[in-house]
């Protein structure tokens, strides 16, 4: 019996060639390449349900084929603008604006690059970590494609696996603004988000969504509420708290027109070296929410009503 | 044989005279056994406090408790090259905290104090650690990389041990820049032969989960382990590196491959007190996996495998091995045979003149007189 858990050479020996590489023994391990790093990365096996970021496809496609199916083509018609700007390969960095007690806007954008893209692509939505720890949430939320707002997170999303990625710089400031404050963008953070694109030499698409505002308006906060539940706010919407937690879905048929802006590469402003930057990642974040406000009132000027458009 | 001596590289070779600690440990053992099938190795000595639990042919055992001027003299004596530091207590059902605290904490230092000096012969240490360094947290990222530190500070003692004995090793690298020091973060292990928290979660007829908590959780195979603590003697650079399967799967889908029943039974708030209370109902987790089992782990295994190492197993098929073992463990029940290390028989196996080598190894026996 001990024969077979010895364990045989024939497994891990490493070709003379690479081990000949490790050095002497005073030098720190040498990182290898960040190309050699991505081949490295496990490789996808098919009889899983799950990815390893915990993203379902049968969930996903489930909610897809439902709830964001009626949403998007029903309730708030959604018209998208621009689409080409998304790339159909290589990482990018979807920028956008951010609004609604639940925010309706992420499910739609990624149902759009999936309805309209030529090479519809899965999006990676970037979310507050606070999901991960409440009941419930944390079991839905990464099945449906979310990853906490983690740079490391980003990076490896971007950099590593080359996909799409999504990020409301304005955070949980976008979601919980009041109504009276509609369509006015929030500060930006510290601008990690470009940081995070700049060394992951990724694409900046900025994104402007409108209709989410006024889907589900926020009228007011009850920070009472707030602390005895533990959530990140509790607001009082048109249809929350009055029709209990599934309040929170009570959204108005506002009509959503998604614009994806023409990108922005990092590469060609430096790429990796200058993220260490901190006034051009500065620069270029306040640049990129002037765009989106900018984009954000031209749509507003044109558009004839808050719900047909 | 000769074969494989020769693709080894010279580093490779310089690796001839290992010491391992925590002999009687499953990893202790299970590495002395996987050494002595090396040639060029000339000597294999574990040191524990308790005899060995696995049957070795030519590793010598040396009865010391962690004293460091009994290891020291035992390294110098026999000219110890490598030595193979395996005995972190990594689960806090294994060991008593107090005991857990002297062999994590304590237990290292006289180890590495045993290495020190500048005359000393030793030029090599690897240091089994557990990815129960980084913790498990809710800001945590996805993967956690070798140059992260875990975001918050430790919640249980077994986990500020492991950062203390880890603070010990770097230091101990540090100040001896002579000694390649490996350090490998091992994850949770699985396997049918190793006995962990997850194994032993996985045994029950239903896995308890925390309401409402999918967790991702990433595992690596007993059989890999081995292969890493080996690949590391030999071949790796100085430095630390992360070991764990590629793949990170979640705790229902990980259930649902043994063929169990998940049973969300611990609340999500008040677990701690929850989990106290199964304990005295003799269903035992250890308190730092309770956090695991509410937001997981997952580990970036690359800089390991940029070394040259390959994994026998992804995570999804070490579990599947597990599952194979659970189903099969009924039938095979009392077919394997317990070892219990005798003194007088090993020594007279490793010294008497009426030991006849060749039988052992008849391939290298030569015929005598033709």
């Amino acid at each position: 019996m001990a024969d077979e858990h010895r364990t045989s050479l024939a497994g891990p020996v490493v070709p003379a060639e690479d081990a000949g590489e490790a050095g002497g023994p005073e030098q720190l391990p040498e990182r290898r390449p960040a190309e050699v790093m991505r081949e490295l990365l496990p490789a996808i096996e098919p009889e899983r349900r799950l990815n390893d970021w915990g993203r379902s496809e049968r969930v996903e496609g489930f909610m897809d084929r439902t709830l964001v199916e009626f949403f998007y083509r029903y309730w708030f018609r959604v018209e998208v603008e621009g689409i080409e700007n998304v790339p159909s390969e290589s990482g990018a960095l979807l920028v956008s604006n951010h609004a609604g007690a639940l925010p309706p806007d992420a499910a739609m954008i990624g149902k759009a690059i999936r309805e309209e893209h030529p090479t519809p692509r899965p999006l990676y939505i970037t979310v507050e970590h606070f999901f991960k720890g409440y009941p419930g949430f944390s079991m839905l939320i990464p099945k449906t494609g979310c990853v906490a707002a983690h740079p490391a997170n980003v990076h490896r999303l971007l950099y590593d696996e080359r996909q799409l990625v999504l990020v409301f710089p304005e955070g949980r400031k976008g979601t919980e603004k009041l109504y009276r404050d509609r369509y006015r963008l929030r500060r930006f953070g510290r601008g990690g988000f470009v940081e995070a694109a700049m060394r992951a030499e990724a694409q900046l698409v900025p994104t402007c969504v409108v209709g989410a505002e006024e889907s589900a308006p926020i009228f007011g906060h009850m920070n009472a509420m707030k602390r005895l539940t533990g959530l990140l706010y509790f607001p009082i919407t048109p249809t929350f708290p009055w029709l209990g937690p599934f309040g929170m879905l009570g959204y108005l048929p506002a009509k959503f027109k998604i614009r994806f802006l023409e990108p922005i590469d990092t590469v060609e402003l430096g790429g990796a070296e200058a993220a260490e930057d901190k006034a051009l990642v500065q620069t270029l974040s306040q640049e990129i929410r002037a765009q989106i406000q900018e984009s954000l009132h031209e749509m507003l000027a044109r558009r004839k009503s808050v719900w047909l458009g | 044989m000769a074969g494989l001596t020769e693709l080894a590289s010279p580093e490779d070779t310089a690796t001839r005279r290992v010491l391992v600690t925590g002999l009687s440990t499953y990893w202790g053992g299970r590495l002395a056994q996987a050494l002595e099938s090396f040639e060029h190795i000339d000597a294999i000595i574990g040191v524990d406090n308790e005899a060995p639990t696995r049957e070795l042919e030519r590793t010598e055992y040396v009865k010391v408790s962690n004293q460091h001027s009994l290891l020291e003299r035992i390294v110098r004596a026999a000219e110890i090259d490598t030595v193979i530091d395996t005995r972190l207590v990594v689960n806090s059902l294994m060991a008593p905290p107090r005991l857990a605290h002297e062999n994590n904490v304590i237990g290292t230092m006289n180890i590495l104090a045993a290495c020190t000096g500048s005359d000393s012969p030793v030029r090599k240490v690897v240091f089994k650690s557990s990815t129960h360094y980084y913790g498990a947290e809710q800001d945590d990222p996805a993967f956690f990389t070798e140059e992260m530190s875990r975001p918050h500070p430790p919640r249980t003692g077994l986990e500020r041990d492991i950062l203390e004995a880890e603070e010990a090793v770097s230091e101990f690298a540090q100040r001896n820049p002579s000694v390649a020091v490996t350090v490998l973060r091992c994850a949770n292990v699985l396997g049918p032969d190793v006995d962990t928290a997850f194994t032993r979660m996985l045994r029950l007829p239903a896995v308890p989960m925390v309401l409402g908590f999918d967790p991702r959780l990433q595992f690596v195979h007993e059989d890999d382990v081995v292969h890493a603590l080996e690949h590391a003697a030999f071949h790796v650079t100085p430095g630390i590196y992360n070991l764990a399967a590629d793949g990170v799967l979640a705790l229902s889908e990980v259930i649902d491959l043994v063929g169990k029943v998940p049973l969300p039974i611990l609340p999500p708030w008040g677990t701690g007190a929850a989990t106290g209370l199964l304990r005295r109902l003799g269903f035992r987790i250890p308190d730092e996996v309770v956090n695991q089992l509410r937001f997981g782990r997952g580990i970036d295994n690359r800089l390991f495998k940029a070394t040259g190492f390959t994994y026998g197993y992804t995570t999804r098929e070490t579990v599947i091995k597990l599952s194979e073992h659970l189903r099969l463990a009924p039938v095979m029940r009392g077919t394997d045979q317990e070892y219990t290390y005798e003194r007088e028989v090993e020594e007279f196996l490793r010294w008497s003149p009426h030991v006849r080598r060749s039988r052992e190894h008849p391939e290298d026996a030569e015929p005598l007189g033709f």
